[in-house]
């Protein structure tokens, strides 16, 4: 048996292990063995690449993988549940920006290694690797940057934003044509890179922080679909395959992301073209509000409590202090039960795993259509930093921006409390009709805060 | 003919993919993520050969950088899901 006999039959082995180990994420008791084996698949993998005679030194890889997995390692133990957004954002830019240098460094070694198949095919993919992994390097930095506040999180749209994106395609497929055809100019080369990079920028600038959920999910996608092609480039069918995986995740969650919002794909990514809609119906009312005090009187009777988590409660850091009160009704024989909709938060699962942080058992976490139709049985709902998610203006009012998209009907419920921190439009710039509701009451203030001002008043 | 073969991993992987994702629950989309970030690291293994081989300097330095990033996404991918996943609880076992 040849070592590339033997490489690739360990290749097999990885990719099974993968495969298995998505299946066993599947549900969340078998979710951690699953990545277990995943990670086995990937040391397999690795292990046996090393063996490839093409590979003459080992210093350069030692040295790399030294800083790579040490930072990595930091990273993974250092970093706050609540930053997750951020985090798979900036490692969805990486995986990006491995593949086109990966890309790059294939088409710079090309003369030394005449590779034995179609050459065109390579420059093709490789090609489609610097195009998707500079898309994805450049615009998961700005989603990070948005998510971590280090970039203003509004959508930044200025005149001329459409025209410039469509030169921006119609340059890529003139250089792309000039680069396969003309492989030994390193000028398109540079100009791929370039163009790939700078429309990840304008691409993702345009998108304001609430859709950050599809921006994430898309170019979690991406970041696979560039370790694909880089696979098709270098001829090297693992880097095919798992790539694919990840990139049918990522395309999968965008898809559930999009429904979840009744938005189309083009929709969400083109928002920072479209004209600003203008509010057709002005909602008054008058707020009620409600101190910490009075709440503790009508959760004291309460027999079944909702809980409504959005990215406020993120922000507030405000989940073990959830869960604290959450005991607290418990012990006072009340069922409590949380509702997570698909794009609260900042990306898919957020609020799950916040809560699972908090120590809140999944099984008390449910999906929209479950808790829809018993809302009326719930005798209190309190909806902690979450707005549009909970807004029956998407029910009720076809002028609204975001008129048919399926929501937590909170308002059904017997009371509903709402903490914010101050009564203004929330994060989307839409009126809530829930706030004027009769059985609605705004319980104002630092969400963090309100919840310990109910916990003590359980404690008196 | 090796494309066409190329080809086909790709149609297959992809349906397969498509079919194993659509199962995992929404209660775990973000160390789906997480878990995804580190399995894209699989360029690594590409990332090896353009590293260790004998080539130009140049294909060394952007070898020894895929592999770094790559293996920031690997390890650190691994590691915060795997905390991540550890977070999660029955009601019974309370």
């Amino acid at each position: 048996m040849t070592i590339e006999t033997l490489i690739n039959l360990a290749y097999v082995l990885a990719a099974g292990l993968f495969i298995f180990g998505l299946k066993l994420l599947s549900h969340p008791s078998t979710a951690r063995k699953g990545n277990f084996v995943s990670a086995v698949g990937m040391f397999v993998a690795v292990m046996v690449t090393l063996l490839d005679q093409q590979i003459i030194s080992y210093n350069y890889i030692i040295v790399g993988v030294l800083i790579g997995g040490l930072y990595g390692a930091w990273k993974a133990r250092s970093v706050q549940m609540t930053q997750m957004p951020e985090m798979v954002s900036l490692f969805n830019g990486f995986g990006g920006a491995a593949s086109l240098l990966l890309g790059w460094a294939t088409v710079s070694s090309m003369d030394a290694s005449a590779s034995g198949y179609n050459q065109a095919f390579v420059f093709i993919t490789v090609l489609l690797t610097l195009l998707i992994g500079g898309i994805t390097f450049s615009g998961s930095v700005v989603a990070w940057g948005k998510l971590s506040g280090k970039l203003s999180s509004k959508a930044f749209i200025f005149t001329g934003l459409r025209e410039l994106s469509i030169l921006h395609l119609l340059a890529m497929a003139a250089v792309g044509y000039l680069f396969v055809t003309q492989p030994s100019n390193e000028v398109w080369l540079y100009c791929i890179i370039a163009l790939g990079l700078s429309f990840g920028l304008w691409a993702t600038i345009s998108i304001g922080g609430a859709d950050m959920p599809v921006v994430i999910a898309l170019l979690n996608s991406y970041s696979g679909i560039a370790a694909s092609a880089a696979g098709l480039a270098v001829g090297n069918t693992i880097l095919i395959v798992t790539g694919l995986l990840v990139g049918a995740s990522g395309l999968i969650l965008t898809n559930i992301m999009c429904k979840a919002m009744n938005r189309s794909l083009m929709n969400v990514l083109l928002s920072g073209f479209a004209k600003p809609i203008e509010q057709g119906e002005v909602i008054t009312g008058e707020i009620k509000v409600l101190s910490p005090q009075d709440a503790f009187y009508v959760l004291e009777a309460a027999q079944a409590v909702l809980v409504v988590p959005g990215y406020g409660m993120a922000v507030a850091q405000a989940q073990h202090a959830v869960r604290e009160l959450h005991t607290l009704l418990e012990e006072n024989g009340c069922t409590v039960d949380y509702a997570i909709h698909a794009v609260a938060g900042r990306m898919p699962g957020h609020m799950n795993v916040l809560l699972a942080e908090a120590d809140v058992p999944y099984d008390q976490l449910y999906e929209m259509d479950d808790v829809n139709p018993r809302m009326e049985n719930y005798d209190v709902v309190i909806v902690i930093g979450a707005n549009d998610v909970v807004n029956p203006a998407a029910k009720e009012m076809k002028g609204s921006p975001i008129y048919g998209m399926p929501v937590i009907e909170a308002h059904r419920a017997k009371t509903v409390f709402v903490l914010k921190r101050s009564a203004n439009a929330g994060f989307a710039g839409v009126d809530n009709p829930l706030f004027f509701k009769d059985n609605t009451r705004m319980i104002l203030g630092d969400a963090k805060e309100t919840i310990n001002g109910l916990i003590r008043e359980f404690g008196d | 003919m090796e494309t066409i073969y190329l080809l086909f991993i790709v149609l297959l992987a992809a349906f397969l993919g498509f079919e194993l994702i659509r199962k995992v629950p929404a209660t775990l989309h973000t160390p789906l993520m997480s878990g995804s970030n580190a399995i894209s690291g699989i360029t690594l293994v590409g990332a090896l050969v353009s590293s260790g081989s004998d080539n130009s300097m140049l294909t060394t330095i952007l070898g020894t950088a895929a592999v770094t990033l790559a293996s920031i996404n690997v390890v650190g991918g691994y590691l915060v899901t795997d905390r991540m996943l550890g977070m999660f609880k029955k009601k019974d076992n309370n």
